[in-house]
């Protein structure tokens, strides 16, 4: 607990520093609280509308959320489609490629215009956003088994479908933990992308994204960064989890877990 | 009307498919319960020939019978025990050494654990039969390794180098156990080595092969009897007969100038 508290000190000073300096060169430089409001017009604005803050907070939420779940399942499933020979793979893996090139914030229209506005859409935002290191990361690690390990099941008569649930499927769990990662963080910048264009306007419908937008048009500028820094907490909030459930599944048994615990 | 040999190698051939032969017309004959290690340089397909038999390789020509069985069809009957120790890191020690009755399928749990209790006590591991692998030294693992190999009751047991990541004493230490396993079990054995000591310690026969292409150069009966002990490393027949294989094993040996590879 103490070395805990010790660690825990050195990011707070250094947050301690910041919101400092910030707070006072809002004050020595006098600049208009729209430009830059000072860490206290922040606090009094998620104090004052911590009401619509959390509403929004629970869309964005979901609607990530349900995004990255879906991505799970899709993920895995092409991967396991993938993993079954490297035909498959030449064949469709550059395809998947684009899911990662083509910028999102291109595809979040098109999605918009084939399937309207509201929650959905925003969902698929992000699932399409989070898809990619799901699929890349548990293909490499269900395909990367030692060989040997594959011939000691073989030597076992050991049938296909026991070789992926004894072996391969528990080999590329680290694997696809490392695409639960990166995905859990650009799941929100997903759903917060996806709302800038395809959100619901109907009142009390709108996530962080779609507020993020209204208080920028309002020029409420405190209100505004209130949501950027509950956006940002959201996707810390993911990470922890995921990062939390890698911890529980693996370290017992795999190296990344075992060098977190002798730190 | 006598039995036939337990394993028969009638010129069994292999060729890559570039074109290279690795083994070139290995015919060999092996009863029940010998242990026969395979000895030479780099290259000269004792793997290939250990892969062969577990029918986790083709031949291009001959034939290999196994109890009258093809490899394939033998693999019941056989474990392999690999290099490396190949445990499954998600899996206790217990579990590691129940994996091949657990894929056989025809066992329930007891007796599963009924087995894997004996054959971690055998090879004295009982205390860390709820560790990890990564928590084990090279050693521990390594005789998990023979552990699980062992636990389907395997009458061939072909082992390619098990001990060579090991050091010295480390290796002895486990060739002393083998033995003393094989006292419990007669399998047969296949064993691919490096260490000219080891095979002489725990062979019944050893077959030097030579490389490019791969053909049994020598065949060298080891006459110790069994049950043998660490004593045997000091006694003056086992280090002429380790001498004389040594022999055998350098004129097999491509010659060359190791200060100037290419000109011999």
């Amino acid at each position: 607990m103490k070395k805990f508290l010790i660690q825990a000190a050195w990011p707070l000073a250094v947050f301690v520093v910041v919101v400092t300096a910030w707070d006072l060169s809002c004050r020595w430089f006098t600049i208009p609280a729209y430009v830059l409001p000072p860490p206290s017009a922040v606090v009094r604005a998620v104090v004052e509308r911590h009401q619509t803050l959390w509403n929004a907070f629970c869309i964005t939420a979901l609607e990530a959320g349900g995004g990255y779940l879906l991505s799970i399942l899709g993920g895995v499933i092409i991967a396991l489609f993938f993993a079954q020979s490297p035909l498959i793979r030449r064949s469709f893996y550059p395809y998947t490629i684009l899911l990662q090139t083509v910028p999102i914030v291109a595809i979040a229209p098109l999605i918009l215009m084939w399937f309207g506005s509201g929650l959905r859409s925003v969902m698929l935002v992000a699932f399409v956003i989070c898809l990619f290191p799901i699929i890349a990361n548990t293909t490499q690690g269900l395909i990367s088994v030692p060989r040997n390990l594959i011939d000691l099941f073989v030597m076992s008569n050991a049938s296909r479908s026991r070789q992926l649930l004894k072996l391969r499927l528990p080999h590329a769990l680290p694997h696809l933990f490392v695409g639960l990662r990166i995905s859990a963080g650009i799941s929100v910048i997903g759903a917060v992308t996806g709302e800038l264009f395809a959100s619901s306007n109907a009142v009390g419908e709108g996530g962080l994204g779609y507020s993020i937008t209204y208080a920028n048009s309002q020029l409420q500028t405190d209100y505004l960064f209130a949501l950027v820094l509950t956006a940002s907490l959201l996707g810390f909030l993911f990470f922890f989890t995921v990062t939390t459930l890698e911890w529980l599944c693996l370290r017992k048994w795999h190296e990344s877990a075992m060098k977190t615990d002798a730190d | 009307m006598p039995q036939p040999p337990f394993i028969i190698l009638d010129s069994v051939t292999k060729r890559w498919s570039n074109g290279a032969t690795v083994l070139d017309g290995i015919s060999l004959q092996a009863e029940r319960g010998e242990f026969i290690s395979l000895i030479g340089p780099s290259g000269c397909g004792k793997s290939t020939l250990l892969r062969l038999l577990a029918g986790l390789s083709g031949l291009s020509s001959g034939s290999v019978r196994l109890d009258g069985m093809l490899p394939e069809s033998a693999r019941e009957i056989m474990s392999f025990i690999f290099q490396d120790a190949t445990l499954l890191p998600w899996r206790t020690v217990r579990s590691n050494v129940e994996l091949g009755l657990e894929l056989e399928g025809k066992s329930t749990e007891a007796q599963r654990r009924k087995t894997s209790t004996a054959l971690l006590e055998l090879v004295g591991l009982s205390d860390v039969a709820d560790l990890h692998p990564r928590q084990l030294s090279g050693g521990m693992r390594m005789r998990v390794s023979i552990a699980r190999a062992l636990a389907t009751q395997p009458k061939i047991l072909l082992m390619d180098e098990p001990f060579g990541a090991l050091d010295e004493m480390t290796r002895d230490f486990l060739n002393e156990e083998v033995l003393r396993l094989r006292e419990n079990d007669q399998f047969t054995t296949f064993f691919v080595t490096h260490s000219v000591a080891e095979a002489v310690f725990l062979s019944t026969r050893i077959l030097v092969l030579r490389a490019k292409p791969g053909q049994i150069a020598r065949e060298i009966p080891v006459p110790f009897p069994f049950p043998r002990t660490a004593d045997l490393r000091s006694a003056p027949e086992y280090l002429r007969l380790v001498g004389e294989v040594s022999a055998a094993l350098r004129a097999v040996q491509v010659p060359s100038n190791p200060l100037n590879p290419g000109h011999p």
